[in-house]
């Protein structure tokens, strides 16, 4: 068996210990080690971006990362989206307006449209096309995700369900 | 009626909405079980070979390996079709193409798994192989199955089409090609097999066809059905890609039988390129006679499917290349010819559109010709060679519903098609296509007489609703279509359902997630066993209201008196009543598509209980110098019947229009040496957010008569007119024709650079089609 080295990770706010093979990906220690299975896989060689978590804030291919080179970061998952029961103004505007079909590509848009926002809080659509150009969707056509990272900028924190 | 319904109709938050927004969703990879073992698939590297031997006795030693499979384990061949049972979980004796299933290991993780399979020695004596339609009616070597490469060829006639091509004011023949694409679904394939000692199978996997599988385990299995439970994990995407039965869905089993452990396969993106099942290349002559006022007189047919090396639903494939031309244009004589050849690729089946693209493209670029050549403008064209609502094809299709007309007109003015399409500045162009499809296959894969859609319901005692239905949503909405159904018809909200799909031991059947035909057809079920429910939730009402059954409506969580509508109860107090008097309130609802099928051999392949119809306009903009093609602007109208859920039609209709985009400029799939070309998402072009244009969706209500509440389908139909109304308006751009999908920039410019301004095939192979089988025709369609 292969030998397992300590890694401490913050992942959504909390502290994470795990023993983990050094060449296990970011990718696999959150799915198969943390149970964090909100993140999903397409292709594991960083071409879809469908597994993107945030890493300070950032979209992160989690499939290329090396967890121990991300100790002492803050790491975003889809499950750390939401307060608490309160879902984020980005995952309301998804679930209103159909921007998420199979669901599986859904994660990594609403993290990347989320690290979008925090430094451009009104993007245009040009500046969501760009941000967004990485992650791959089959499903909806990108149109409905547009619209729902529009609708999610107009909606000031406070004041969805 | 709409103004009485309350939740059909509104464009409300899918059930499943917020577990996908929330990542909660469980996928089949997200599935992991105590002691679970990870498979691995050994493929083939070679496109056609006889396997000499296979030696896994170094493989079995390796530490932390508990199981080795060959072709001796999982002997018994299968098939989607009846008809083509020719495929082995792992090859026995050949192998027909690179990445056919040799071998399988479980392990303990996927490393050691991974080190197994190099350990498998192969010896393989290499075979001819055949890598297109010509080689493969070509080849003189040891065919790819039995005699002859040769796995279907149809030839059908309706009424004497030499005769009306010899009387015919203007004749024009067309060849054109197509080539394969794939699905690509961001979900990989994956599967978790469980067996237990009492000798009970469970496997979860991402299928569409959990019925079918279900069958499969049975048959290769040699286990009785009841002792098999197939739960469908929700699909992250399938688009026909999940509708086959997989090699790693039975190995998984069998690994699990054997180890005693649970076990988990999920395809690498490669692996799933390999397994495609994906869109047929098919090369096509179509030759019309009109008369001059466009009036289409008669139509030859002939399509030649490359299919790969396995059947799947190739037989079904070749039909569907030849079916449905008469849907959208009233031709008086109709002849098809197809033939479906094997070659040493992965296997071709159903993608989104199953068959149809390919004819479609052939079909509306062939008139877009035809409107120059009679001076037409081609919306003229289609609006004179209309289909009747409430009629017949000349090949026996019924049509109900037919909105074709307004979805023309509608997309012709609102892209202002004809002001525009003469005044386009340089390298801009409109181009304009139509198309229909199917709102289910009347027919059932395998022969049988029983429903095809079933919906159980139990209401209870606190107000809920349990609705138990074999489909799977696949990211459609189809949770939510069946969901508003039951709602509207109880009279009670969304939120009030709760439902359980697509697990053999618990829902009762739905054939899947293909053909369009969840709204359909699990959507009547719905509305059927919605209706029995309530006959008893009524009965009871009707005692406390002191009134008859028949005054009772219901809405928004009461049941009150039509006439008098401050007399009400509560439906959960109704329900309690119904309970008490009768027990348990449980109903159930079954769909059985009506028979249509013509009295021809055949005839199968092509019904439905109604047809959707689509138009649309696309704008493109030709970049002169690199012939690259950009869309900005895309306006589609799709007769829906009544839409359940207006933003998931539309939503449908907007992915449609994204598919047949990447279909119509980039995506291909393409083979060197048996070796895809673009096995990755970097390489195989798919569009991007960067790529989408501004989307116009038009949705045309028709109210079928036998749609639920009027509804017929909306995930493939809008995607057939997009492929041809691009190749249209490069046309119109740069007048150039590419008569090739995908239309690459280097096939514009090299088209520019011809005297002949086109690119494309030139002629079709010769082959013997068998003889013509002349069906008889409807009597209306007699001596036309």
């Amino acid at each position: 068996m292969p030998s397992k080295v300590p890694v401490r990770l913050r992942v959504n706010g909390e502290e994470a210990a795990v023993m983990v093979p050094p060449y296990k990906t970011l990718l696999e220690v959150l799915r198969e080690d943390l149970g964090l299975t909100g993140t999903k896989h397409g292709c594991e060689l960083g071409e879809c971006s469908t597994c993107a978590v945030l890493v300070d804030g950032k979209p992160f291919l989690s499939c290329l990362a090396m967890p121990l080179d991300l100790e002492g970061t803050e790491i975003t998952t889809v499950e750390g989206l939401a307060t608490g029961s309160k879902p984020h103004r980005l995952q309301v505007a998804f679930a209103e307006l159909g921007a998420a079909q199979c669901g599986y590509c859904t994660p990594a848009m609403l993290l990347t449209a989320r690290a979008l926002l925090d430094h451009d809080p009104e993007p245009s659509r040009d500046a969501i096309k760009q941000a967004l150009s990485g992650v791959l969707c089959r499903c909806t056509g990108y149109a409905k995700i547009f619209e729902a990272v529009e609708l999610a900028a107009s909606r000031s924190e406070g004041l969805v369900v | 009626m709409s103004e009485e319904l309350s939740v059909v109709g509104q464009s409300l938050v899918k059930p499943d909405a917020f577990s996908k927004v929330s990542g909660q969703t469980k996928f089949a990879d997200d599935l992991a079980l105590p002691r679970m073992l990870f498979g691995r698939i050994l493929r083939s590297p070679h496109p056609h070979a006889r396997i000499l031997s296979i030696d896994t006795s170094r493989a079995q030693a390796l530490p932390g390996v508990l199981a080795v499979l060959t072709g001796e384990d999982l002997p018994i061949k299968f098939g989607i079709l009846p008809v083509s049972q020719d495929e082995e979980a792992l090859a026995g004796e050949k192998v027909r193409y690179v990445g056919d299933p040799i071998a399988a290991v479980a392990a303990t993780d996927e490393w050691i798994a991974d080190e197994a399979l190099e350990l498998i020695e192969v010896r393989f004596k290499e075979l001819p192989r055949y890598m297109g339609i010509e080689e493969a009616i070509a080849g003189s070597g040891e065919p790819i199955h039995g005699k002859s490469n040769v796995h279907k060829a149809v030839a059908l006639e309706f009424g004497d089409t030499e005769e009306a091509m010899g009387v015919a004011e203007h004749v024009r023949e067309d060849i054109v090609f197509f080539e394969g694409n794939t699905h690509l679904p961001m979900e990989q394939h994956a599967a978790v097999a469980q067996y237990a000692q009492d000798g009970k199978l469970t496997l979860w996997s991402s299928t569409q066809t959990p019925h079918y599988v279900h069958r499969a385990l049975g048959k290769v299995l040699e286990l009785p059905m009841s002792r098999i439970r197939v739960i469908a994990t929700p699909n992250g995407g399938g688009f026909g890609g999940k509708s086959d039965i997989f090699a790693h869905e039975l190995v998984a089993a069998k690994l699990a039988i054997k180890t005693g452990r649970p076990v988990k396969i999920t395809l690498t993106r490669e692996e799933v390129f390999y397994a495609h099942r994906g869109r047929h290349p098919v090369l096509m002559k179509v030759k019309t006679g009109f008369r001059r006022d466009g009036t289409i007189t008669t139509m030859q047919f002939q399509s030649f499917l490359d299919g790969g090396g396995y059947g799947s639903y190739g037989v079904a494939s070749t039909y569907y290349t030849g079916a449905l031309q008469t849907m959208t244009y009233a031709i008086p004589r109709y002849r098809f010819e197809g033939v479906r050849l094997f070659t040493n690729k992965p296997p071709c089946g159903p993608k989104r559109g199953h068959g149809t693209p390919q004819p479609r493209f052939a079909l509306e670029t062939h008139l877009d010709k035809v409107a120059e050549e009679l001076g037409l403008d081609p919306v003229e064209l289609r609006l004179r060679n209309l289909p009747t609502p409430n009629s017949r094809t000349v090949n026996w299709l019924r049509i109900t519903s037919c909105g074709l007309k307004k979805c023309i007109e509608t997309v012709a003015a609102e892209s202002r098609f004809r002001e525009r399409r003469t005044a386009m500045p340089p390298g801009r162009g409109l181009g304009f296509a139509v198309s229909s499809y199917l709102s289910g296959a009347g027919t059932a894969i395998y022969w049988n007489d029983m429903p095809h859609s079933e919906v159980q319901l139990k209401l209870d005692r606190n107000g809920g609703v349990a609705l138990l239905c074999g489909a799977i949503d696949i990211g459609q909405g189809s949770d939510h279509i069946l969901a508003a159904i039951v709602a509207e018809v109880l009279g009670v909200r969304l939120e009030d359902i709760q439902l359980t799909t697509a697990d053999t031991d618990l829902t009762p059947i739905d054939l899947g997630s293909y053909s369009s035909r969840v709204t359909f057809m699990a959507g009547n079920a719905a509305k059927a066993a919605a209706e029995n429910a309530r006959a008893r939730v009524f009965e009871a009402a009707a005692t406390a209201l002191q009134c008859d059954v028949e005054d009772l409506a219901a809405r928004d969580r009461q049941i009150f008196r039509r006439d008098r509508p401050a007399e009400a109860i509560p439906f959960v107090q109704a329900v309690r009543l119904a309970e008490a008097a009768g027990g348990v309130v449980t109903a159930s609802g079954s769909y059985t598509p009506p028979k249509l099928a013509g009295p021809y051999k055949g005839s199968g392949v092509g019904p439905s209980p109604a047809y959707s119809f689509s138009a649309a306009v696309v704008e493109v903009d030709v970049d002169l110098k690199t012939g690259e093609v950009r869309v900005p602007e895309v306006w589609v109208a799709h007769d829906i019947g009544r839409a359940i859920n207006p933003v998931l039609v539309i939503g449908q209709v907007e992915g449609s229009v994204y598919m047949g985009l990447g279909e119509a400029l980039m995506e291909e799939q393409t083979f060197r040496l048996g070796l895809h070309k673009f096995p990755s998402l970097l390489e195989y072009k798919s569009p991007t957010a960067l790529e989408t244009p501004i989307m116009h969706t038009y949705l045309v209500e028709t109210i079928d008569p036998e749609g639920p509440f009027g509804a017929k389908e909306a995930g493939q139909g809008p995607l057939l007119p997009v492929i041809p109304a691009v190749a249209n308006a490069i046309y119109n751009a740069v007048g150039v024709r590419i008569d090739e999908v995908p239309i690459t920039p280097e096939k514009v410019l090299k088209a520019m650079s011809e005297k002949t301004r086109r690119v494309g095939p030139k002629a079709v192979p010769s082959f013997g089609f068998p003889p013509l089988v002349e069906a008889d025709v409807p009597d209306e369609w007699k001596g036309r």
